[in-house]
């Protein structure tokens, strides 16, 4: 993204008369977002609305402290993993794209200066965000939520609300993770690469195609996806009868019920996963580690995936990684049995 | 017997045949017929096959139930659609008709939101289906001095659009990334994941709502003439309804449990066996029964084999039937009149 410095007196002028007065009266900026949207921008962002999950989670990492609230209030599972400060941050609902929760007047009285949203940069998005920048007079801002630009969309927003020196490092942490695994991961000879199925859902019979956004993570670390021989595509729905031909090595879920059921039901213990054990629940706290929200808490499940998939090549201890990541990503270090708590499926 | 019946019983057993057949024969997990023939001699003479373990669950945990399942949930949805049909003297009745489904996919759906396991969403969605009839019938007593049956009719409706309604509110307020796919799902019908144990608790149900049809096959041909007509006749309607609704629920709500919402069974199957057997109910309701089974069954299959992916139940019933429906309207315009 292209950042511009353009406090132009003339652009001041022209906004003055669309904005509210207090921005008006401020220097303004002009930048362009992900969708090649030009944007102006108070120069001094304090106060930042995210629109959907994966945003709140981008900006709690980057600037926490101008994060004016969350689109979805946080379980009890949750609350102990983030400040007290940040966690009663009020909730506002989510303003992205299809199911709207929140109500545009609330967000308004919530006075942000920017809106910010972190995902798919298609026309639609892009549309719906120029519709809300209309309506309320606040600057949306899109940023692309794929794995490949995560560095350059965390860049983004710490120039958006002035947080350049965090977001520098989160980036860069984001960069040697990804980088980082990609090469240990490469010299991974392809048939000790476990065949992976990820089973959601209570049953555990909904899983990701190729491609889809809940499997990114499997993907990205090297594993093979055994539901990817059925094409690309999003969430399906699969039987038993098809778990049962692929046989899997090993089943990440996301689900704690069929976490707890598959270990007793008869039917999936002729599955080589279930027989060797290796069924590894995706810690969810205080955001998911491998599938949604998709942002950058899926960086601690990529350490995590390398850790359960390849033991042998990954061997080194993950609570020094989980420790650093939470202190850096969430501001507050996990206590140890938080950490035996997030990593209680994770063999010695 | 009659000659139409005796065709009716030819072709709801040949129906039934080459579903089974077809569906045993048909799947995800490849298995010949000798390895299908050789398993189940084994079974039945307690011998070894020497196959892979995974080959016998396959039969008996994944494909047997989900064949019971598809055969039990045809024949209650097609049993309680021609009984209400019959009932509520109306041709386009369907077994939600009293807010059934809507209720059980609201327990169903709460339970998911509630991040419950399979057993209580199940749990919650068979007594949410019975609750909301309770609830629709209760509210008909209340209400006097109508015609019964269609104060009936519009509390169904009143009741299954609030649960729609709270249906609705639920998906909104639900998480957007694990329950709503979850919740989605579930509504679009499946018996993908059907288990021994699933079908073991659904089939009883399924078993005694049929029985008091069979038992009042009779009377309900009686009811289907008014109820003055049936008072002079020596059956009281307002008994013979109040069984019909409760063992009509039961055996629907069993189905919607363990399948989620599966439509068009309840409303065509009737239809087509009508045409075959005559709206008289005692002969309507043995090849209901028959038919539904054969229906479900063959749908299943097809959900199953059609793509590599499963499609959900309730979509491809749809798909099915909408051309089955509108053949058998142009074909039987004289079963109603």
């Amino acid at each position: 993204m292209t950042v511009h410095h353009a406090r132009r007196r003339a652009v001041a002028a022209l906004a003055g008369g669309l904005l509210s007065p207090r921005i008006a009266a401020q220097s303004l900026r002009e930048i362009r977002d992900a969708t090649g949207r030009r944007i102006t921008l108070p120069a001094q962002v304090k106060r930042v609305y995210a629109a959907g999950p994966p945003a709140s989670v981008l900006a709690f990492a980057v600037a926490p402290d101008k994060l004016i609230g969350w689109t979805t209030p946080f379980r009890d599972a949750e609350r102990p993993f983030v400040a007290t400060k940040y966690a009663d941050l009020p909730t506002l609902g989510r303003l992205t794209g299809r199911g709207n929760t929140a109500n545009v007047e609330v967000v308004l009285a919530a006075r942000p200066d920017v809106i910010v949203d972190y995902g798919a940069v298609t026309p639609t998005f892009a549309s719906l965000a120029e519709r809300v920048q209309q309506q309320t007079g606040i600057p949306y801002v899109l940023l692309d939520g794929s794995f490949d630009r995560m560095a350059e969309s965390i860049r983004a927003f710490g120039e958006i609300a002035g947080e350049r020196a965090r977001a520098a490092d989160l980036a860069r942490y984001a960069e040697e993770t990804i980088g980082g695994i990609t090469r240990r991961v490469a010299s991974i000879a392809r048939e000790r690469r476990p065949r992976v199925y990820y089973g959601r859902g209570p049953r555990g019979l909904d899983t990701g195609l190729a491609g889809s956004i809940n499997v990114e993570s499997i993907e990205r670390v090297g594993a093979v996806n055994v539901a990817a021989e059925l094409g690309t595509g999003g969430l399906v729905q699969v039987s038993l009868e098809q778990v049962l031909r692929w046989d899997p090595d090993v089943i990440v879920t996301t689900d704690p019920n069929f976490n707890a059921s598959v270990r007793r039901d008869p039917l999936w213990q002729g599955i080589s996963a279930v027989k060797a054990g290796r069924i590894h629940l995706a810690p969810a706290v205080p955001f998911g580690w491998v599938d949604f929200p998709p942002s950058v808490n899926r960086l601690i499940g990529l350490h995590w995936l390398t850790r359960v998939l390849y033991p042998d090549v990954f061997a080194e201890d993950l609570r020094p990684k989980v420790r650093d990541y939470y202190v850096r990503f969430y501001h507050q270090a996990p206590t140890e049995a938080q950490l035996d708590a997030l990593l209680a499926g994770v063999p010695r | 017997m009659t000659r139409r019946a005796a065709l009716a019983t030819v072709l709801a057993g040949t129906a039934i045949l080459g579903a089974l057949l077809a569906a045993f024969a048909i799947g995800r997990y490849p298995i010949g017929p000798s390895d299908l023939a050789l398993v189940l001699w084994a079974k039945a003479t307690g011998t070894s096959h020497g196959l892979p373990p995974t080959v016998e669950t396959v039969i008996f945990g994944v494909r047997g139930p989900r064949v019971l399942g598809a055969l039990a949930i045809g024949a209650a949805l097609a049993a309680a659609g021609a009984a209400y049909q019959s009932l509520f003297r109306n041709p386009l009745v369907s077994p939600d008709i009293l807010g059934v489904s809507a209720g059980s996919a609201v327990g169903a759906v709460l339970g998911i939101f509630l991040s419950q396991p399979v057993v209580v969403i199940q749990a919650l969605a068979f007594v949410g289906g019975l609750a909301a009839v309770a609830l629709v019938y209760m509210v008909a007593n209340a209400v006097r001095g109508h015609d019964p049956l269609l104060v009936l009719v519009l509390a169904g409706v009143v009741i299954g659009a609030l649960g729609g309604a709270i249906i609705a509110l639920v998906k909104y307020l639900a998480d957007p990334y694990n329950q709503l796919p979850a919740i989605t799902f579930w509504l679009l019908g499946s018996l993908a994941a059907a288990t021994p144990g699933d079908v073991a608790t659904a089939m009883p149900a399924v078993l005694i709502g049929l029985l008091p049809l069979f038992l009042l096959r009779w009377r309900i041909n009686v009811l289907a003439l008014g109820d003055e007509e049936a008072r002079a006749l020596g059956v009281e309607a307002t008994v013979v309804r109040t069984v019909v609704i409760a063992a009509a629920t039961l055996m629907t709500a069993a189905a919607v449990s363990i399948a989620g919402i599966v439509g068009w069974v309840g409303l065509l199957v009737p239809h087509l066996a009508r045409l075959v057997a005559g709206p008289e109910f005692s002969r309507l309701l043995p090849t209901s029964v028959a038919f539904g089974s054969a229906f479900l069954l063959g749908v299943d299959t097809l959900a199953r084999s059609l793509a590599r992916i499963e499609i959900p139940l309730g979509v491809l019933t749809a798909f099915v039937g909408t051309p089955l429906f509108l053949w058998q309207l142009v074909v039987a315009r004289r079963s109603w009149q």
